[in-house]
């Protein structure tokens, strides 16, 4: 029988023919990913699968801001070096996991990687069955190397056209998550011809973002795009297998999306399913936040754009615009380039790689009766801070050109300057 | 007679969406597990962590737990939750109820067979839910998914298997 994208890496990490949806199946884990967190409550294991397939990255909470974190740090040091793990991303080589996996290739097509945070199905975008398997379960995986998955059904998106200026991946997401709601139990596959005009961030930012609408795997194919960014990070092509679906595929849906017809969306606080509307239809609020980072939208592009938008213009009085690059790698590429300049003269302030604000742990915590409009990945009640401050979700171009005008706008007619100049 | 796998208990009942933040909110990880789950419900139920006592079940609508890979479940357990009933869970938030040890189930239709504060018993073997007379048939939990509850979670069974030493049960 056909298998899907996902079914597919999941059968040949099983030793199995053929996988489908609905049965459990115990999987090879490819690469398993540990982050700062978890050495809070953490017992050295007594023997582990592999080093070569474990990574740790210190990113949610980096430089330490409380004791407890503080005392992670020695431990995680501590157990890299007695176990032999060389890829430790320690402070200054730090990094969102999310991204540091992708700087580093640690996700490659066909394979499967596990790591302890939810947004680990940001990976999808290099054709990887990626997802967050939580703190327990990945020492379980540290340990025996493997772990089991129930396949979900997989709900298909085709993309078509091109994605217009202005409008990136969290567009893209937005407008699925407003028009189809949540996908609770499901593998999202994205394809389709529009892809090539979908640069490999904004993949990223679409896949990152399938944990907000509940899905549980979101694949995209190893194109052209993929396999070139894959070789500037250090994966050669015969380095990995790539997995495309099978014609005939049993899918619980296909949903087509025209990209070429996408405009700027924003989500309304509290969730993002059945909650995300185009621009144009949302209500005028008076911003006290804007913040743009996190694993979904504080890759360079988002900080490119940003910089595009805010040069020569300043932050609305009364708003606090908080940059967070979404790791040291970002930060110097962005400091090279200039951007950060741009954005500290327009009065942003540029902040130290981590998750920082996105979680409502440190550097730019909410508080009540707040309003905030963040590139980042959740708008949930509470999550940035006070549970009576308000979350709105966009792209960071949209949250740039917002920082600006004080309340949520259209980035187009800034970034329209920029064009006809 | 008790089967180890059917759990009855008092219920409270939860919406849909309930998301891992509103029962783990962010300055939360910032304490241990007691003082942390002090927490639970914060915003969304204030004091309900006065009132909830060992045994009872938390019963919740579609997408439970959508969110983060916040442990929750430590939590609840530390509160004394006896079970999580849910019409539809979040599958990271699934994996981690049953990888720290508290069983979980799905019953689609939940909330038409209970109402706060009514007794629920749910069979996780051989997967079935009941309410006073009425009773749903449900799909049970994989015995890969029983065992590692039988162990009480996912770290417990990794010392019995020899990967961890005897104090790694703890957490
Ligand atoms: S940036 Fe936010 S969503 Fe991404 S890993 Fe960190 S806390 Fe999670």
């Amino acid at each position: 029988m056909p298998m899907t994208m996902i079914e597919k890496i999941l059968a040949r990490s099983a030793g199995l023919e053929e996988v489908h949806a609905g049965d459990t199946v115990v999987a090879e884990v490819d690469m398993n990913v540990l982050i700062d967190l978890q050495f809070a409550g953490w017992v050295t294991p007594l023997r582990i699968a592999d080093p070569e397939r474990t990574a740790i990255v210190l990113d949610h909470a980096v430089p330490a801001p409380t004791v407890r974190d503080a005392d992670g740090g020695p431990r995680a040091r501590r157990f890299a070096r007695d176990f032999g793990i060389d890829r430790f991303f320690d402070v200054g080589r730090h990094g969102i996991c999310h991204q540091v996996i992708a700087e580093n290739a640690l996700a490659r097509p066909g394979q499967v990687l596990t790591c302890t945070d939810s947004h680990t199905c940001a990976a999808g975008a290099y054709n990887t069955a990626a997802r967050g398997i939580g703190p327990a379960e990945v020492v379980g995986v540290l340990c025996t190397g493997r772990t089991w998955f129930t396949v979900a059904p997989t709900i298909r998106y085709e993309l078509v056209g091109e994605l217009p200026v202005g409008v990136g991946g969290k567009d893209v997401f937005l407008h699925i998550a407003g028009t189809w709601g949540d996908a609770t139990n499901h593998n999202l596959e994205f394809g389709g011809e529009g892809l090539a005009s979908v640069p490999m961030n904004e993949r990223r930012t679409i896949a990152t973002q399938a944990a907000e609408i509940s899905a549980d795997f979101a694949t995209f194919p190893a194109d052209d795009v993929c396999r070139r960014f894959l070789a500037e990070h250090g994966a050669g092509p015969g380095e990995y297998e790539p997995a495309d679906p099978d014609p005939g595929a049993t899918y619980a849906a296909v949903r087509t999306v025209d990209l070429s017809a996408l405009e700027p969306h924003v989500a309304r606080p509290g969730s993002v399913s059945g909650n995300a509307v185009p621009i144009s239809q949302v209500e005028t609020r008076r911003l006290d936040q804007c913040f743009i980072g996190s694993c979904a939208n504080g890759q360079l592009d988002d900080l490119r754009i940003a910089a595009e938008i805010l040069a020569g213009r300043t932050v609305a009085e009364g708003v606090r615009l908080i940059v967070t690059p979404a790791s040291q790698q970002v930060y110097r590429d962005a400091l090279r380039l200039g951007y950060l300049g741009t954005l500290a003269d327009a009065g942003a302030v540029v902040t130290n790689s981590t998750c920082g604000a996105c979680f409502g742990y440190h550097m730019g915590v909410l508080g009540a009766g707040e309003v905030c409009l963040t590139a980042s990945t959740r708008n949930f009640r509470g999550r940035m801070g006070s549970p009576d401050a308000e979350i709105y979700m966009a792209s960071s171009a949209t949250v740039a050109a917002s920082a600006v005008a004080g309340r949520p706008v259209d980035p187009r007619t800034l970034l329209d300057r920029e064009h006809s100049a | 007679m008790t089967d180890r796998w059917t759990i009855t208990g008092r219920t409270w009942v939860v919406g849909d969406s309930v998301d891992t933040d509103a029962m783990y909110p962010g300055y939360a990880m910032k304490l241990d597990v007691p003082e942390a789950a002090r927490h639970v419900f914060y915003a969304l139920r204030p004091r309900w962590v006065d009132e909830v006592a060992p045994g009872d079940i938390v019963v919740a609508g579609r997408n439970f737990g959508i969110g983060s890979s916040r442990p929750v479940a430590a939590l609840m357990r530390h509160l004394g939750v006896a079970a999580l009933v849910a019409e539809e869970f979040n599958s990271l938030f699934l994996r981690n109820a049953i990888n720290n040890g508290l069983p979980a189930l799905t019953v689609p239709g939940v909330r038409d067979l209970v109402s706060e504060g009514e007794e629920l018993t749910v069979d996780l073997e051989h997967g079935w839910a009941r309410a006073g007379d009425r009773r749903v048939d449900v799909a049970p939990q994989p015995p890969m998914v029983l065992d590692i509850l039988a162990a009480g979670g996912l770290l417990p069974r990794l010392v019995a298997d020899g990967y961890l030493p005897a104090e790694g049960a703890a957490s």
